[in-house]
Formats: C-alpha cells, sequence, structure tokens
C-alpha cells in the first residue's frame, strides 16, 4: 500500500466521493478491527491495532479537505507551509479581519450559526477551486495558496467553537 | 437453485465451542453482570434472583467483606468502612472529590489516587472496585458453570486515561480477562439498536450515578459509528441526593451530623428523589443518634428548584457533542435513555425540550448497558459467525496532549477521534550527550496544563548520547481499542529504542497492582501457584486455537519454511500446556507470539486487500 488512496482502493485526486472512501474505509475494519481479534493471540492483536491504527489515520486525513489536499500536495514534493509562508493576498487578509471582527461581536448562539455558515460557504468555494487546481490544472503552486486560506478559515471555525462554550 | 455455502478465505468455517464471556456494568449504585445464552441476552440474578449488585463493599475484622445488599443494610451503622459510589473515586486524587467533606470516609492523605483508612486496612478504590467484580464473576461461573473467557466491562465514555486504567486493573485484580473496556453509551446503543433494527442517527443520554455522558452515533447496516461524545464525569444522581441532604439539613436546621446521621440522611434523601419521581411530595423522616427527629416534606416543585442548576449542566456537553458531530438537534433520530437517574421527571422534560422530542424510554434504563456489553462480549469472544456480528467504531472522549514550555498543553490527539489511533511527535535534545528526556501527559481541553488533567509523566531513557539538538527523538502515543494510552519512544537517527518509564499521576505503579494480587489471593485462600498455572493454561490453548485457525485459513501468505517453524511452535506449546509449569508455558505462549508476528501482519493487510476486492466485485452488480 503505497499512499492513503491506494489503501482505500481509491484513484489520488482532491475530489472524492465521500461514500465511495466510507464504504472502503468499512469493508477493510470490518475484516481488520481488534474487536475481530479480542479472542486471538497477542501477535494477532498488536498487527490488528498496528493496522486499524494506519487505516484510521488515512481515512481522517482522506475525509478531511484540508487534509487530503495537504496530502496530495506532499505527494506531489509540495509542501503547504501553513507555519512558513504567512504571506497572503490582502483581499483575503480583509476579508479575514472582517469575519474576526463578526467573531469578537457575536454575543448570541444565533450570531455564531450565520458566521459559522459564512465560514463553510467560504470554504466550500475555496474546495472547489482547489479541486480544479490540483485535479485540472495540476498547479500544485497555486493550490498551496488556497490550501492555506482553507487552514486560515479552519482555524476561525475552530475559535467559533470555543465561542459557543464562551457564551455557553 | 441451491447455493452452495462456501467459506470464504481467511475465514475459518470450522466450528469452535461456545467461549463463556459477560458484560458486566460496574455502575457506581449499582454493578450487574450478563450473558448472552441461546442468542438471547440476559441478566444474571444472585441466587436470590436479584439483577442489581448495590456497588457498596463493607470491610468487616479478619479480612471478612460484604458486597451488595448486606453491606447496603449496614452502611449507615458502619459508614468509615461502608465503601459506597467508589467508581467516582477510581483514577482520581482526593482534591478532585466533590463535597469530600460531607463524606463520612476516613480518606487517607496521600498523593495520587483517594484511598481510604478502613478496619482492612488502607484501600485503594481499585481493591474496592475488584471486590466487586469478583461478587459477579463468581455469580457468573456458577451460573454458567465454567470458567469465564473473558468479560467486557463497561465506562463512562467521559472517562479519562487514568479512569480506564484503573477500571482495568480492578479486573485484573478480580482474575477477569478484559476483553475490552465498553463506554456505557455505546453498550446501550448497540443494545438499543439490535433490538429495534435502528438506523440514522442517535443520541444516548446516561445520566448514571455518579457520571454523565451524551453520545451521538450513526447507526448503519450493522456498524454503530461514534460521531461524537461528551459529557461530565462528575455529574449523576449522587449529586441530586446531595442537594436534597443539604436542603434537609437546612431546612431542619440541624447542627454539624457524626458520619452515622450523615449516611442515614443520604440514604433517605435518595429515597426521597426516587419517590418523587411518582409522586408530588416526599416525606423524610429519621431519628438522629442524639434522639432529635428529622420531619421534612420535600414537594415535586421545591425538588426541581434545588436541583435545576445540576440539570442545567447537562446541556453544555449536549450542545458540545451535536457540535463536535457536525449536527443539529433535528438531525437526531431518538435520544434513548440510560441510567436509573434518568426516571427524573425534570431530566426527561430538558432531554424532550434540548431535542425537541420525547425521549426513548422502552429499555430498562438499570439494565441496557450490561446487556449491550454481553452482547459486545458474545461477539469479541467469537461467539457469533461473521455476516451475523456488527462492527463498533468508537472514539477518544478527551484530547491528550503535553506539556510545553510555560505551561501549555499541546494537542498531539484530538477529541473525537476514532480509536485506535496514535501520533507521533519529534522532540530533541538541548544538551550535549543528553541520554534522557521526561515529559508530561494531559488530557482534556483546555489551553493551560493547569485546567488539565495530569496522567502522566514519562521519562526517556537510554537515547544515544549526541550534540545538543542533533538527536530525533520520535515519541509515539498510541491509544488502544480500550481508548488507554502506551508511549513508545525511538531514536531516528539510529534507531535506537528509548525506555519509557511511566509515572502515573493518579494511577497504580506495577508493584502496587501485583502486592493486591497478592492480597486478593492470601484473602481469597486461593493458591497462587494453581491460579497462575490456571491463568496461563487458558491463555496457551486460546492461543493454539487462534494459532491452528489462522493457519487452517491462511496458509498459503507463508512460505514452506515460515510455516514449519509456526507449526514447531505450535507442537512446542501444546507439548507443555498440559503440564504443570506455568512458566514454561508462557515462555512456549511467548515464543509461539514472536513467531506470528509476521504471519499476523500478512493476514491483515490480506485482510485489507480482501475487503477492496469484494468491493469490486459488490460494485459489479450495480
Amino acid at each position: 500500500m503505497k499512499n492513503h488512496f491506494e489503501l482505500f482502493g481509491l484513484t489520488p485526486a482532491f475530489a472524492l466521493e465521500a461514500e465511495s472512501l466510507e464504504r472502503s474505509y468499512r469493508g477493510i475494519q470490518a475484516r481488520i478491527h481488534p474487536d475481530r481479534y479480542a479472542h486471538a493471540g497477542d501477535a494477532e492483536r498488536r498487527a490488528s491495532m498496528q493496522w486499524t491504527t494506519r487505516v484510521n489515520e488515512a481515512y481522517r486525513t482522506l475525509k478531511s479537505p484540508v487534509q487530503r489536499a495537504k496530502y496530495l500536495l506532499e505527494m506531489n514534493g509540495v509542501d503547504v507551509g501553513f507555519e512558513t509562508n504567512t504571506q497572503m493576498p490582502t483581499d483575503f487578509l480583509l476579508r479575514q479581519l472582517e469575519l474576526r471582527e463578526t467573531l469578537a461581536g457575536a454575543k448570541q448562539p444565533a450570531a455564531l450559526d450565520e458566521l459559522l455558515a459564512e465560514v463553510r460557504r467560504e470554504q466550500r468555494l475555496l474546495e472547489q477551486g482547489i479541486a480544479q487546481l490540483i485535479d485540472g490544472s495540476k498547479d500544485y503552486a497555486a493550490a498551496a495558496g488556497e490550501v492555506r486560506k482553507l487552514m486560515f478559515l479552519d482555524k476561525l471555525a475552530a475559535e467559533i467553537d470555543q465561542a459557543y462554550e464562551g457564551i455557553e | 437453485m441451491a447455493l452452495l455455502q462456501i467459506a470464504e478465505p481467511g475465514q475459518s468455517s470450522a466450528p469452535h465451542q461456545h467461549r463463556l464471556a459477560v458484560g458486566i456494568d460496574l455502575g457506581t449504585t449499582n454493578s450487574l453482570v450478563a450473558t448472552v445464552r441461546s442468542g438471547v441476552a440476559a441478566v444474571l440474578p444472585d441466587e436470590q434472583g436479584r439483577a442489581l449488585l448495590p456497588s457498596i463493599v463493607r470491610y468487616l475484622p479478619e479480612a471478612r467483606v460484604e458486597v451488595g445488599y448486606a453491606a447496603q443494610a449496614r452502611q449507615a451503622e458502619d459508614p468509615k468502612n461502608s465503601i459506597a459510589s467508589v467508581k467516582r473515586f477510581m483514577g482520581r486524587g482526593l482534591k478532585d472529590v466533590a463535597h469530600a467533606e460531607h463524606m463520612a470516609y476516613d480518606f487517607a492523605d496521600a498523593p495520587g489516587m483517594v484511598q481510604l483508612r478502613t478496619v482492612a486496612g488502607v484501600k485503594s478504590p481499585v481493591e474496592v472496585s475488584a471486590e466487586i467484580l469478583k461478587v459477579l464473576r463468581q455469580r457468573a461461573e456458577l451460573s454458567l458453570g465454567g470458567d469465564l473467557a473473558g468479560a467486557v466491562i463497561t465506562v463512562p465514555a467521559y472517562f479519562d486515561d487514568a479512569q480506564r486504567q484503573a477500571t482495568k486493573d480492578a479486573a485484573q485484580i478480580a482474575g477477569l480477562n478484559v476483553l475490552r473496556l465498553l463506554n456505557e453509551p455505546t453498550a446501550a446503543a448497540i443494545a438499543y439498536g439490535l433490538e429495534n433494527a435502528a438506523e440514522g442517527v442517535y443520541a444516548v443520554f446516561d445520566l448514571g450515578g455518579g457520571t454523565f455522558d451524551i453520545s451521538v452515533l450513526r447507526l448503519s447496516q450493522g456498524v454503530f459509528e461514534v460521531v461524537a461524545t461528551s459529557g461530565d464525569s462528575l455529574l449523576g444522581g449522587d449529586d441530586f441526593d446531595q442537594r436534597v441532604f443539604c436542603w434537609v439539613v437546612e431546612e431542619a436546621r440541624l447542627p454539624p451530623l457524626n458520619a452515622r446521621d450523615m449516611r442515614l440522611l443520604l440514604v433517605k434523601s435518595r429515597e426521597a428523589k426516587e419517590y418523587l419521581t411518582t409522586h408530588a411530595e416526599a416525606r423524610i423522616t429519621a431519628r438522629l443518634s442524639g434522639g432529635e427527629v428529622v420531619d421534612v416534606a420535600l414537594g415535586a416543585e421545591k425538588f426541581c428548584e434545588i436541583t435545576q442548576t445540576l440539570v442545567h449542566k447537562t446541556l453544555g456537553p449536549m450542545r458540545k457533542a451535536l457540535r463536535d458531530a457536525g449536527l443539529g438537534a433535528a438531525d437526531v433520530k431518538g435520544v434513548v435513555m440510560v441510567g436509573g437517574a434518568t426516571r427524573m421527571p425534570q431530566i426527561q422534560r430538558a432531554v424532550g425540550e434540548f431535542f425537541r422530542r420525547d425521549p426513548l424510554n422502552n429499555l430498562d434504563p438499570d439494565k441496557v448497558v450490561a446487556l449491550g456489553a454481553a452482547m459486545q462480549a458474545n461477539v469479541l469472544a467469537g461467539n457469533k459467525p461473521s455476516g451475523e456480528d456488527w462492527l463498533l467504531l468508537d472514539v477518544i472522549p478527551l484530547s491528550l496532549g503535553i506539556e510545553t514550555m510555560g505551561g501549555l498543553a499541546e494537542r498531539i490527539i484530538p477529541r473525537n477521534s476514532t480509536i485506535p489511533v496514535a501520533r507521533a511527535q519529534e522532540f530533541t535534545t538541548f544538551k550535549d550527550g543528553q541520554t534522557g528526556m521526561s515529559f508530561h501527559v494531559v488530557q482534556g481541553e483546555r489551553e493551560l496544563v493547569a485546567d488539565c488533567r495530569s496522567l502522566a509523566r514519562f521519562e526517556l531513557k537510554g537515547i544515544p548520547p549526541m550534540a545538543a539538538g542533533a538527536a530525533r527523538i520520535r515519541v509515539t502515543f498510541q491509544v488502544d481499542a480500550d481508548g488507554l494510552l502506551s508511549v513508545a519512544a525511538k531514536e531516528a537517527t539510529t534507531g535506537v529504542e528509548a525506555s519509557v518509564v511511566v509515572k502515573p499521576s493518579y494511577g497504580l505503579a506495577d508493584v502496587d497492582i501485583e502486592r493486591m494480587l497478592r492480597d486478593s489471593y492470601e484473602h481469597a485462600k486461593d493458591d497462587m501457584h494453581a491460579r497462575a498455572l490456571n491463568e496461563a493454561r487458558v491463555e496457551a490453548e486460546r492461543l493454539l486455537e487462534a494459532v491452528r485457525s489462522a493457519l487452517a485459513a491462511d496458509a498459503a501468505l507463508l512460505a514452506e519454511s515460515e510455516r514449519e517453524m509456526i507449526e514447531r511452535q505450535v507442537a512446542a506449546l501444546a507439548a507443555v500446556a498440559s503440564g504443570s509449569d506455568h512458566r514454561a508455558i508462557r515462555q512456549a505462549s511467548e515464543a509461539l507470539n514472536r513467531a506470528t508476528e509476521e504471519f499476523a501482519g500478512r493476514r491483515m493487510d490480506a485482510g485489507v486487500k480482501r475487503a477492496l476486492a469484494g468491493r469490486k466485485i459488490a460494485n459489479l452488480d450495480l
């Protein structure tokens, strides 16, 4: 099994049929999950845990658009460099400031719901662009830039999540 | 057309003997044991036909122990030696215990897990829990007529690593082979889901005696997938008793009470709480040791009012679980109610209002967890043919992290990750020739280490000496299917394995467990050697059966010489297994385990390939 896609019998691509991934994942788990080996010997129990751990990791990576994109770019020798490459287009940064101000001003769950929906909408748009750049034009450098934007929005979504807890 | 039955490659078609396996609900208030007999899960009652075992252990002089109803009857008379709700102390320090000042126990002041002074000496909550488990084990063995092959023991989903480990240690001391630690709401979902052929998203609301869990699961075609779980491991029916107790003390203007009166009023408070489930008012009457009589009436409305903050505490976790699942209340098809405390009308109302639907109460909230655990034990013991079994995908409830500079917690494995899960992190040395390193593992969602649960400090030793910053130590955090953490470390440039020494913050060291095991043998006047021999034999039989069936199914994955080598080890183990040297049996078992390591890996690989091949064939039908 060279990569996560192959593990699930999929062609490496950003556009991915979630149902197909899930079917493969469940089919594999049904055969190797530790519950299948609970009464076996130590060697099999250990092997089952290691393999299931790996399958879970692969599934988690492919299921998340950000992780999937990062993984595909790495497969093609491109590091997204979220920590090192902090240069972002000005219009994107301005939009981020705007969203963060909305977050800071949100004092009701309904306001957070609305903001989260907005963030999700922008994420979907970015994902469509990334699919085009990776699967279509294979412009990995440009895709990396879009993935960084997606990661920004992921962080914002996590902060919105924290904000809910603050309100409650 | 007649269908031919063809055994699938990789799966043995040889029938095997039914293994005795049980599910145990080790509850805060009551414990139960259940099993699957002739395909039906049932709770095993005691000789008097009682299903529940009150989780109360009373220590008496001369190493006598009473567990259950007998201990319950005497608890007010002998409060310091009668330990109730011990589950709340599992894997906890004294400062974590709420209302310690209202408890009638004699706590020993020691770091780490809470300890209790009794007439039988200082006891750890692990030993107290082991007493309960022993009674349930004996009940099961008597009723099923044989040694148990294994047990599934349930734990609150929101239990952290220390609490889970403490539960597993208790089982070990009680002489149980733990097939799996299973989350209580997940066990309930199995019982509910199978009984009702449920499909879709369900929530399980589990308010027990001492813990609260809320799990969101997706049920589809034999797969139980936990999407998110949340809760409060310090919230349960006990807290409602405590509120009533405090109200009584205030209402009756009672002076500070002694241990006996405290326990007496607490028992009366619990009775009043239960009475209020079906009545508008409960009278609480008691004669205290000084002769004064308490006589107060608590109305249902007042009861709701004094417990409102407790009910409110369930809302945050419910919201969080749904948010983590990325779902809204409307996406949930049904809410399964579990735990005796969900009988309270104010709880039913709160859940109904939150999910905007009537909660599902068609299962006995006291028994459903044990029944689900029994069903899972039956599958894990290998008693269900493939195709009739199901797949359970559970998660880790709390994030795992390590302490970094400035007392901050860096998240390594996020909450709600499907288990088993592992994450590796690289560290480097900061001094020339440094051969050791230590780090602090914490569990929780907060940024500051001080606000998280301290799990353990790990010390790495045997790092090869190098210049500062040159070593690359790859530390792997592995959480297994029981939700338990283990840590392994390797220096990446040399491949040298560092040894990992674990210092649990609230757990027991291996030497403590060994001592407790010895004590438990002596106490039971068991022959330690006979027990060790029996355990080694059972283990050897299990291993032999597993390897033989693996060879029968997948010998094709081995070269001739490899197969011969494994068969030699099988023969060697079979030769000593009937002997009386338990060390020789253990050694031969270990040798066989080592000899089959590569084979086991290839079998997993083949399993993955077969799963994909199966899918391709299935796709042809479309």
